[in-house]
């Protein structure tokens, strides 16, 4: 049967794993490397490095990160923020990432969605959607979270898919950071409207929320950062937990 | 020293640096001959079935003899399928055909809360005895991400299921294939990559 997948992310700026609230106070979580080991050995089943800064001069920071966490782990590796090009995301690949997560450049110019999926494989594609809740369904917000791309989260979930995505990364920007648990509700309009995977993200602060976004938000797999950065609860406790709810998790 | 074949399906930096970690002794081919020299050859892939096209008459001459001198040969995901006689991913693309079969699109469920692609790890289920499996029990999870799958054939020495049942490993004298990618499948694909080599001694 197959499982639903635990998610690590590290957002990376500089070289060095940070978390924000709300897409802002940022602090430091320590050395990427150094966690993905921690969180292989827990039994972590995929990795995100999102680069956070992505200006010119991070990028081959950003390449040493890469190369350094796919030498610690041999899991899936997804690499994201600020890919604009065709040969951003062959950068990441060839620096040791097994998929590219798009956002903004996804929105823009969508044709990148279909020639990176051509060229690599529609597994090797992820679009990242920030939304957040509106009155009538969910708005997308594109250049982190600070633009309202006129988009709803469903309608661009679909045609992402249409255009060759593999995956979509759905990130509540309500919940982000809030430890408030996931949109379980947001989760579970986009997982039904796509056959592709969705991973949720944005909310997880304990164990229980996981559950709801595995139930309730049709989730396919479920994406945190802080909280398995601080420890504040360990991947295999987390799975543990699953199992014991009925879920069917890799441990 | 083993063969990489490289026929540009995807990338192969995962490999790579699961083979380096193991400390293999490894070559990406330039010409096909360099294959008949290897000790084992090893066919990898993600992406399109269309891709192995690029395996031409040079190739397949080259890959068919190693493996007709007693050389192993392991195709992972798409080279697994390459083994087979075609995929209906590619029609006009053949396989080598070393195994009899055809590839064919998993069929998802009724009301859809089997997603395809089948993206994410699920279990082995052990059909007999496989030199490629030692070291690890049925039930064993492994990363699989592709659409298209494999019958089960007499080759077949471990099944997945995700709507259809499908070959997950398949084996018969020196011909290896995996579906899912041990390169990305931690401990477990290590193992498996690890005892291709030891096969390949």
């Amino acid at each position: 049967m197959l499982t639903k997948r635990i998610i690590a992310c590290m957002d990376v700026r500089d070289g060095q794993v940070v978390k924000g609230v709300q897409f802002q106070q940022l602090r430091h979580a320590g050395d990427p490397a150094a966690l993905a080991r921690r969180y292989n050995v827990e039994g972590i089943d995929e990795v995100v490095v999102l680069d956070i800064t992505a200006t010119l001069e991070s990028r081959q920071a950003l390449a040493r990160t890469i190369d350094a966490v796919a030498h610690e782990i041999f899991l899936p590796l997804t690499v994201g923020g600020g890919i604009r090009s065709e040969d951003d995301a062959a950068a990441a690949i060839d620096a040791g990432a097994d998929k590219v997560s798009l956002n903004t450049a996804a929105m823009r110019q969508p044709d990148l969605i279909t020639t990176l999926a051509r060229r690599y494989g529609s597994q090797a594609v992820i679009v990242a959607i920030d939304a957040k809740r509106r009155d009538h369904g969910f708005a997308v917000y594109v250049r982190s979270g600070t633009t309202d791309a006129a988009r709803d989260a469903v309608a661009w979930a679909r045609e992402a898919e249409a255009r060759g995505a593999g995956e979509i990364l759905l990130t509540s920007m309500d919940r982000d950071g809030t430890k408030a648990g996931f949109d379980c509700a947001m989760t579970a309009a986009v997982s039904d409207a796509v056959d592709i995977p969705v991973i949720a993200s944005g909310g997880a602060g304990s164990v229980d929320h996981f559950t709801d976004v595995f139930t309730r938000g049709h989730a396919d797999a479920a994406l945190a950062a802080s909280i398995f950065h601080y420890a504040e609860s360990s991947v295999s406790e987390l799975k543990r937990h699953l199992r014991a709810k009925g879920i069917a998790v890799r441990l | 020293m083993i063969a990489l074949v490289d026929y540009g399906a995807g990338n192969l930096t995962s490999v790579r640096k699961a083979l380096t970690a193991l400390g293999a002794d490894f070559v990406v081919p330039s010409m096909p001959e360099q294959c008949r020299q290897a000790r084992g050859v090893i066919v990898p892939g993600v992406g399109h079935f269309s891709a192995t096209a690029r395996l031409d008459a040079p190739w397949r001459e080259a890959i068919d003899g190693a493996v007709a001198s007693g050389t192993p040969l392991f195709g992972i995901c798409v080279g697994m399928q390459w083994l087979f006689d075609g995929s209906d991913e590619a029609p006009e693309a053949t396989g080598l055909g070393t195994i009899a079969g055809r590839i064919a699109r998993l069929a998802g469920d009724a009301d859809r809360r089997l997603k395809v692609p089948h993206v994410g790890w699920n279990s082995l289920d052990f059909r007999g005895q496989a030199r490629l499996l030692r070291g690890l029990t049925s039930g064993a999870q492994v990363y699989f991400t592709h659409s298209y799958a494999a019958p089960v054939t007499t080759e077949c020495v471990a099944s997945t299921t995700h709507a259809n049942t499908f070959s997950s490993v398949v084996e018969r004298d020196n011909i290896f294939g995996v579906q899912f990618h041990p390169e990305k499948s931690g401990d477990a694909g290590l193992t498996i990559l690890r005892n291709f080599l030891e096969v390949c001694g």
